[in-house]
């Protein structure tokens, strides 16, 4: 398997939860004179969205990140973006984290699935970066960060073979396998149908490098084609318009990765008809694994690479509800099948002296420029949030 | 029948496994391949003969170990790995007395698929090909030391899947073609514009000249293979 998927993953799943959060927070907005305590104006939305980017593009963690490794398993993935939703003002249940991380995986897969060439992914993650440095363009600094990444990426990425992008396409399906959550943007759009498959279309532009199929040519032992058959092919397919762009700024043709959402489309996942297509799938092992301390230990350096900031006075109203109502919140967590519960992983960073000492050492060279917030001691503060994971 | 991989619950997915059943001249054996080696059984799954764990090496820092592309040349098995090393298995009659007779080093990508046929009795005719993710294609004659008579170069698209019929190469390429080789002079004599996705892979019906090709634009192919009655080179047509 390909061990330069996690950089992939991480920055479309998170282009993905930035969307959906964008979309919801302005779904939620309330004028600044007239909003309440407890209710989101415009500048909190992007006071998040800058805290959210600005963690997640974090120097360090992005060092970390791209370093050639295995992928991250499932849990180990989402308690990721668990935190990662968690850097700002914002607070999310349990149900609307949930939800939030099915549509995120479920955009992604689907973009995966639908990529012309496995190189497209690359293109995928541009559009994601893009849109990413649509929603900061008051923040240099940050901007700059993300500039940053995209030139490790396209550094690494750029060069890289036919052959070594469908391993990366691979390790990607794989990690998406068996994962059948409806959505419903998907649904009334036609691409998912109503088992939770993706429809693959048989009709459009041919990826970049590929042939419009009907054409058989036969040569002679010199290398001159002697004959030409055409043959009705099935689908309905025209020749690629031009390759997509990996420049800093460029037209990336590929429409997949753009922001899917608008204001007026709530999204909404279905929860009890999925549950029935988990039946036969194979249940996650509970019994201890030695690979999992190694993975936690990875995870947790990680982890140390974020910034997190947390509010020392009491917790305020600041809740996202990824759900229409409350209601639905609360009901969707009752409901939610035992099956599809992610099972955040806990990382106690109090135990291990050593890995303490290295993460409070890294905490200990980041700048928290909003002074407003902080509170007495970085490395007990971030302990302290560990534990409460 | 077989364990299923119990080591990993947590892992992020199964890596690659193949199957293969490889006949041999007195004996059947079932191939294994994963990330954690190469492993042989007797063909009613009920011993294992052979664990061969591959060697990471330098490999780790890149790239993970796999093992890809099983097939069975006269006593010999011949398995792929991600280096684009060729391990080949002396098989004896019967019994677990299996070793590694040789390891071919002409590839410097993964190796994506193998396919061999029966040899046709003469001297130096190709009954073995492996195919790699760069598209370079080797062809080879099966022996206690496996001699190379050709290459076919890659160009730029991975070759995913390969058969060998009657002296004829066919390969399925990541951009959708399939080509048709002479396997003794390696040139091309059939190219189909056949699929507008990545071929997955190719199947051969030996007794009829039926070749198959999937691909991920969700489209099964059948075409009738053929020789020209003018010139004996190889033709294709479309069946399905």
């Amino acid at each position: 398997m390909s061990m330069r998927t996690l950089p992939l993953l991480f920055l479309n799943l998170g282009g993905e939860m930035l969307y959906i959060l964008d979309q919801r927070l302005r779904a939620q907005n309330i004028p600044g004179d007239k909003a309440r305590k407890d209710e989101w104006t415009e500048v909190d939305r992007k006071r998040v969205m800058n805290d959210i980017i600005s963690t997640m593009f974090n120097q360090k963690f992005m060092d970390e990140l791209f370093k050639p490794q295995e992928l991250y398993s499932k849990k180990a993935l989402r308690t990721v973006y668990d935190r990662l939703a968690h850097a700002s003002i914002m607070r999310l249940n349990q149900a609307s984290m949930d939800k939030l991380y099915d549509l995120m995986t479920m955009a992604f897969k689907y973009q995966v699935l639908l990529c012309p060439r496995p190189k497209d992914v690359l293109l995928v993650t541009l559009n994601h970066l893009d849109a990413i440095k649509g929603l900061i363009q008051d923040s240099p600094t940050i901007l700059h960060q993300v500039d940053k990444t995209f030139r490790q990426l396209t550094d690494i990425y750029g060069g890289l073979s036919a052959g070594e992008f469908q391993l990366i396409r691979q390790t990607l399906l794989i990690f998406f396998q068996d994962l059948h959550i409806r959505v419903s943007i998907f649904l009334k759009d036609k691409v998912q149908n109503s088992s939770g498959r993706f429809v693959l279309p048989v009709s459009g532009p041919v990826p970049w490098g590929t042939e419009v199929p009907g054409l058989i040519r036969t040569f002679n032992n010199k290398g001159k084609e002697v004959k030409r058959t055409e043959f009705k092919h099935g689908g309905s397919y025209v020749a690629a318009p031009k390759e997509g762009s990996l420049e800093l700024y460029g037209d990336r043709v590929l429409k997949l990765g753009t922001n899917m959402y608008s204001v007026n489309r709530p999204v909404e996942t279905h929860m009890s008809a999925a549950s029935k297509n988990l039946a036969s799938q194979t249940q996650e092992s509970i019994v201890p694994n030695p690979l999992a301390k190694e993975e936690l230990n990875l995870l947790a350096r990680l982890i140390g690479g974020m910034e997190i900031q947390k509010p020392s006075g009491p917790e305020p109203g600041f809740r996202l509800n990824l759900f229409t109502t409350d209601e639905e919140e609360e009901q969707a967590a009752l409901t939610r099948p035992e099956e599809l519960s992610y099972k955040v992983i806990n990382i106690q960073a109090t135990q291990d002296q050593q890995t303490n000492q290295e993460l409070v050492r890294i905490m200990g060279e980041f700048e928290i420029t909003d002074q407003s917030r902080q509170s007495s001691s970085k490395g007990d503060d971030w302990l302290a949030m560990m534990d409460e994971l | 029948m077989v364990a299923a991989d119990s080591e990993r619950p947590n892992a992020s997915g199964v890596s690659e496994l193949l199957i293969h059943w490889c006949v041999l001249p007195f004996r059947v054996l079932l191939v294994l391949t994963s990330h954690r080696g190469i492993q042989m059984y007797e063909s009613d799954g009920s011993v294992m003969v052979y664990w061969h764990a591959l060697d990471a090496g330098d490999a780790s820092l890149v790239q993970a170990a796999f093992a890809r592309g099983i097939a069975a040349s006269g006593h010999y098995v011949c398995v792929g790995t991600w280096s684009g090393q060729v391990l080949v298995f002396d098989i004896p009659t019967k019994g677990p007395n299996i070793v590694l007779s040789e390891e071919l080093a002409r590839h410097q990508t993964p190796i994506s698929d193998i396919a061999t046929e029966p040899a046709q009795g003469q001297d130096c005719v190709a009954d073995t090909v492996t195919a790699d993710d760069s598209g370079l294609l080797c062809v080879w004659r099966s022996g206690p030391k496996f001699k190379l008579l050709t290459q076919i170069p890659g160009f730029g698209v991975p070759c995913s899947s390969v058969q060998l019929w009657q002296g004829t190469i066919a390969a399925g390429y990541g951009n959708g073609q399939v080509r048709l080789y002479e396997a003794s002079t390696g040139t091309v004599h059939v190219q189909i514009d056949a699929h507008a996705r990545a071929i997955c892979a190719l199947d051969l019906a030996p007794e009829v000249g039926k070749l198959l090709s999937a691909a991920e634009d969700t489209f099964v192919h059948i075409w009738k293979l053929s020789r020209s009655p003018e010139d004996g080179y190889i033709e294709a047509a479309p069946l399905l």
